[in-house]
């Protein structure tokens, strides 16, 4: 099975898979800069993509001393949200009825639209890091919930009798076999929780902030400049992409086995 | 000689659902017993309740003379799927019974490591289930089961998803593995070769609600090589019958 020489194949494979990716992104950005410059469109109105670029690498200074707090809010919001949902889960496992008091509450939690709540907590908390962190967690936590709920129950039944006939404690099937069986579900989660963890980063931001992406485009916005818009939307998209990037690492690492069983299913 | 596990006019209800009628069943030490009965009878059922699966059910059962209650754990469970973990490798898997009767990881992996061989299975100690063939996870399943020594061993329906000739050899490789070791054995199937070519005795149930029809006893000598030796044809000719035509099952 081992080949002797496999990086030329798994380069191969790895631009197999991001190659209609870049296509599609490529061909959006590509008409995008076609219009701007047959259209003569106003550049205070629509920035062609090449110079929303040129103001990215002219501005990189500025941009990268707002990227630094706005990855921190969404790390350590996300941290918190992510510690908080693993205890919440494990308590509601273990005492099922916590699960029908608790979600109607989270469930309205998630129904709070962020343009009003985003405010009211910087207007709490001020404009540190401690309101951004609460709107991270606060639109992470719900998903990473019930991913985490949702994973314990699928644990194969089969599985859970083998346990039990084997003398396991309640606690003992839960580290062997629940925890184990959520791990599809938390990674299904992290890929979408990170995604919104940026955004509400950077909504946080938009409603106060010394420093963030968000500050800096209410700024770009309070003086005409698309371009600079644009530019700091261009990071913050790369950071969500790398975020993301980073949580399908991680589970390739935590859960090897997870690949062997895809190349199984036809 | 004390019977091993004794069952006595068991029953069980889900809400209104009746599940076993009357199963009244025994198995000696050292004896290889079947139950063969069609799909939805209850077969499982009644395993759920030797492992404590289920709880609450009518009638008596006895482990070695003493109401199976106050035994601790005397079975080797293997459930009707393989129930491999798939986030274990195979060794981790063979070593999960050791591990939960408080043997430190290493130890249960230093036990079942030796018996990889016999089991077909050497050389996959650190791949995951999902990198072996269907004939070798149940061959791990058993494993798993086996090592965990206890007094008797609850096989469901271990080769049902396997291919026919994949069945047949994992068929032969277990009579080979019984002759050796004299385990002793409940086997559900609703193969009635399977049955006929492993077993001492056989008991078939009915459908739902289950009750034993008959009890069928296998007099073929060991060792068993022949699937298919005239003696064999005729006994399950016989099974077939009951199971196909239940209605004079009086004649037991
Ligand atoms: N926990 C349960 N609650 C309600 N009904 C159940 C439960 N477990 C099993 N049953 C019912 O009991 C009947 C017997 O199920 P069981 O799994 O014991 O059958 P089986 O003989 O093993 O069948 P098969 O050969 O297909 O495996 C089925 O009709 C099933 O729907
Ligand atoms: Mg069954």
């Amino acid at each position: 099975m081992s080949q002797p020489f496999s990086a030329a194949p798994r380069i191969a494979t790895l631009f197999a898979k991001i190659g209609p990716a870049l296509l599609s992104v490529g061909t959006l950005v590509l008409a995008w800069e076609l219009y701007a410059r047959i259209s003569r469109i106003s550049p205070t109105t629509l920035p062609a993509p090449s110079r929303v670029l040129a103001q990215a690498i002219q501005q990189r200074q500025a941009l990268f001393d707002n990227t630094v707090p706005t990855i921190s809010a969404t790390l350590a919001g996300f941290a918190c949200s992510l510690a908080v949902a693993f205890i919440l889960s494990v308590l509601i496992d273990f005492f099922k009825p916590l699960r029908r008091a608790l979600f109607p509450v989270f469930i309205i939690s998630q129904t709070l639209p962020l343009v009003a709540i985003a405010p009211l907590v910087v207007l709490w908390f001020g404009f540190g890091l401690t309101p951004k962190i609460m709107l991270v967690a606060l639109v992470t936590f719900f998903p990473m919930l019930v991913a985490l709920v949702q994973g314990y129950e699928s644990i194969d039944r089969d599985i859970s009798a083998l346990l039990s006939s084997m003398g396991a404690s309640r606690m003992r099937i839960f580290l062997l076999a629940r925890l184990p069986s959520s791990l599809p579900y938390f990674f299904a989660g992290l890929r979408i929780s990170i995604t919104y963890a940026v955004v509400g980063a950077i909504f946080a931001e938009y409603a106060g902030a010394a420093k963030g992406l968000g500050i800096y485009m209410l700024n770009a916005k309070n003086n005409f400049r698309p371009d600079l818009m644009l530019a700091a939307v261009l990071v913050s998209a790369l950071l969500t992409l790398a975020l993301f990037a980073a949580t399908v690492l991680i589970q390739r690492a935590a859960a090897p086995w997870e690949r062997l069983e895809g190349a199984r299913k036809p | 000689m004390s019977r091993r596990l004794e069952l006595r006019q068991v029953s069980k209800r889900f809400g209104d659902i009746d599940v076993l009628a009357d199963i009244t069943l025994h198995i000696e030490p050292g004896e290889f017993v079947s139950i063969l009965g069609p799909s939805g009878a209850g077969k499982s059922t009644i395993f759920s309740l030797l492992t404590g699966g289920l709880e609450g059910h009518g009638g008596d059962v006895d482990f070695d003379g003493r109401p199976l209650a106050d035994t601790r754990r005397p079975f080797a469970f293997m459930p009707q799927h393989d129930a491999l973990m798939p986030w274990r490798t195979v060794i981790g898997n063979t070593a999960l019974g050791l591990e939960v009767q408080g043997m430190s990881r290493k130890a249960a992996r230093d036990k079942v490591a030796p018996l990889f061989g016999e089991f077909g299975l050497a050389g996959f100690e650190q791949k995951y289930p999902a990198q072996l063939s269907g004939g070798m996870r149940q061959r791990a399943a058993l494993l798993r089961t086996v090592v965990q020594d206890r007094a008797m061993l609850l096989l469901d329906e271990p080769f049902g998803a396997l291919d026919a000739l994949t069945r047949t050899g994992m068929q032969r490789w277990l009579q080979t593995m019984w002759e050796r070791h004299r385990w002793t054995v409940l086997l559900i199937t609703h193969d009635v070769r399977e049955a006929v070519f492993l077993s001492d005795r056989i008991y078939v149930l009915s459908g739902r609600p289950a009750r034993v029809l008959r009890e069928i006893a296998i007099p073929l000598p060991h060792p068993r090589k022949d699937l298919a030796s005239p003696e064999a044809s005729a006994i399950e000719a016989d099974i077939l019958d009951t199971l196909l035509d239940p209605q004079p099952a009086q004649r037991t």
